[in-house]
């Protein structure tokens, strides 16, 4: 059994939860392949996916992952939020968890969002994402890409490029690499790489092409424009950036071997990965997207265990 | 716990081949038969009688797969224990195929009834039979009756049938455990 009760972040798991996770998805990603794509484990489980913040895939990809459950699904989005009517977000949850709902999915632009609400309601959370902070499910489904791709993650080399400050996805795949044996590495503008990183134990480096040649896997994360402070520029344009940290075919054929393309998603093509790259052998971003409906399966499947059954 | 042998390592072995010549005389080539073992521990008596119909009768193409219930238990969220779901393997259709269940030992049915309803996900069968190497009978808590069966045991509710294998590090035995 998994030793936490809620998802709210890789921080709080260890290698034998990640571990588990795997082995599950491995059996859910069999499922998957069926004519019937579907088991009836979680009948009598409702899930809420509450998204505070827009989201196109991974919405789509919990939402699945529950279906294939057979969990009944109740959707909310930002846009018909009551929050914007001065409602408070554990009025919101309580509110949506009085009418019966046993496991609350939620992305929100604040970091620790999952982490509060775990404090104020008894339904197990999962966390699609709250502000920079984490993105546990992404995580794991890179994880599990890597170990599908490569055989395992332990003793591998990863190198995550771009926008470290603002990405949740690198905070999570920190910890969720580290956990599994792998070495980190992370690469972008010194404006773009938290001053305290070296803190969590990964390399730094600004040379794209230095990075690109020590390691066996690169996650290529997108701006987050979004999320960066409004008026500070933290690099001149995106050609420049473009320039300087986006990978394209050129770069890729020059390295001494062949190394693992992937992106979370979200690709801005021309930015931070070229279309000839994106679509290359090397890269194996529909694969994540492939497993992360399976990972988020287990995920949902082995909290569901953890749940006291009512009534 | 007390222990008490049930049937020995010779004495299986009659028994595996008697399954096997029944299985023949109903399914003859096994043209359009399918085994089907269940996961954990009924694969290991599958593979062992599969291995078996295929030293009888080494022209027959016999196709074998295994089917893990947990995914479609009744006790989910209902017991302590954590249900961690194993392989599935049926790389073929079901559809219109004779299937043979197999498993080690049957006890309440629910196993049973968990692994047919997985089974079904994969095609209309045109019949299943169940083959059980032991039978705790008087203890079905579901309609679910083998065709085939090794031995037929009378037990109590806290004794544990165990079937042992050499393939699973032990000896080809099936035991009677007894809590004191």
């Amino acid at each position: 059994m998994l030793s936490v009760k809620h998802l709210l972040g890789i921080k709080d798991l260890r290698r034998e939860d990640i571990e588990l996770i795997f082995s599950q998805a491995d059996e859910f990603k069999e499922v998957l392949s069926r004519p019937i794509k579907k088991v009836p484990s979680l009948r009598d489980i409702t899930v809420a996916n509450l998204f505070f913040e827009n989201s196109t895939r991974t919405r789509l990809s919990f939402e699945l992952a529950e279906k294939r459950l057979s969990a009944d699904v109740v959707n909310f989005s930002a846009s018909s939020s009551s929050l914007k009517k001065g409602e408070t977000l554990v009025d919101t949850v309580n509110n949506i968890l009085a009418m019966k709902v046993d496991m609350v999915v939620m992305r929100h632009a604040s970091p620790g969002a999952g982490i509060f609400l775990s404090r104020h309601i008894d339904a197990s959370i999962v966390n699609a994402g709250d502000g920079t902070h984490e993105h546990p499910t992404q995580a794991l489904l890179d994880a599990y890409s890597i170990r599908e791709k490569l055989g395992s993650v332990a003793g591998k080399k990863v190198v995550i490029v771009g926008d470290i400050t603002h990405s949740r996805v690198a905070i999570s795949n920190i910890y969720c690499l580290q956990k599994l044996g792998a070495e980190v590495m992370v690469c972008g503008p010194t404006t773009l790489i938290p001053k305290h990183i070296h803190s969590l134990g990964v390399k730094v480096e600004h040379d794209l092409r230095k990075a690109l040649e020590w390691c066996d896997v690169a996650n290529m994360l997108r701006i987050q424009l979004e999320r960066q402070d409004v008026g500070v520029r933290y690099f001149p344009t995106l050609r420049e950036y473009s320039m300087q940290y986006g990978l394209d075919k050129k770069l890729l054929d020059s390295l001494s071997k062949k190394i693992v393309v992937m992106h979370p998603g979200p690709i801005n093509r021309g930015v931070e990965i070229t279309s000839d790259v994106a679509d290359s052998d090397q890269s194996i971003i529909l694969d994540q997207v492939e497993n992360g409906v399976a990972i988020r399966m287990a995920v949902i499947y082995l909290l569901a265990q953890r749940m006291e059954r009512r009534g | 716990m007390r222990q008490v042998t049930l049937i020995d390592s010779k004495l299986l072995g009659l028994i595996m081949n008697r399954l096997c010549y029944q299985l023949i005389e109903n399914h003859d080539d096994f043209k359009d038969a399918v085994i089907i073992g269940l996961q954990p521990r009924g694969i290991f008596l599958a593979e062992n009688i599969v291995d078996r119909l295929r030293q009888i009768q080494p022209k027959s193409e016999i196709r074998f797969g295994i089917i893990d219930p947990t995914f479609y238990r009744d006790d989910f969220r209902r017991s302590d224990k954590s249900l961690i779901a194993l392989p599935t393997e049926i790389p073929f259709s079901l559809e219109g195929k004779n299937i043979i269940f197999i498993d080690d030992v049957l006890y309440t049915g629910r196993t049973i009834r968990a692994g047919l309803e997985g089974m079904l996900e994969y095609g209309r069968p045109a019949s299943v039979e169940l083959l059980v190497l032991i039978d705790r009978r008087f203890t079905r808590e579901l309609p679910i009756e083998p065709k085939y069966i090794g031995k037929s045991v009378d037990s109590y509710d806290n004794q544990k049938v165990k079937v042992m294998w050499k393939k699973d590090g032990g000896e080809d035995k099936v035991l009677l455990l007894t809590e004191n």
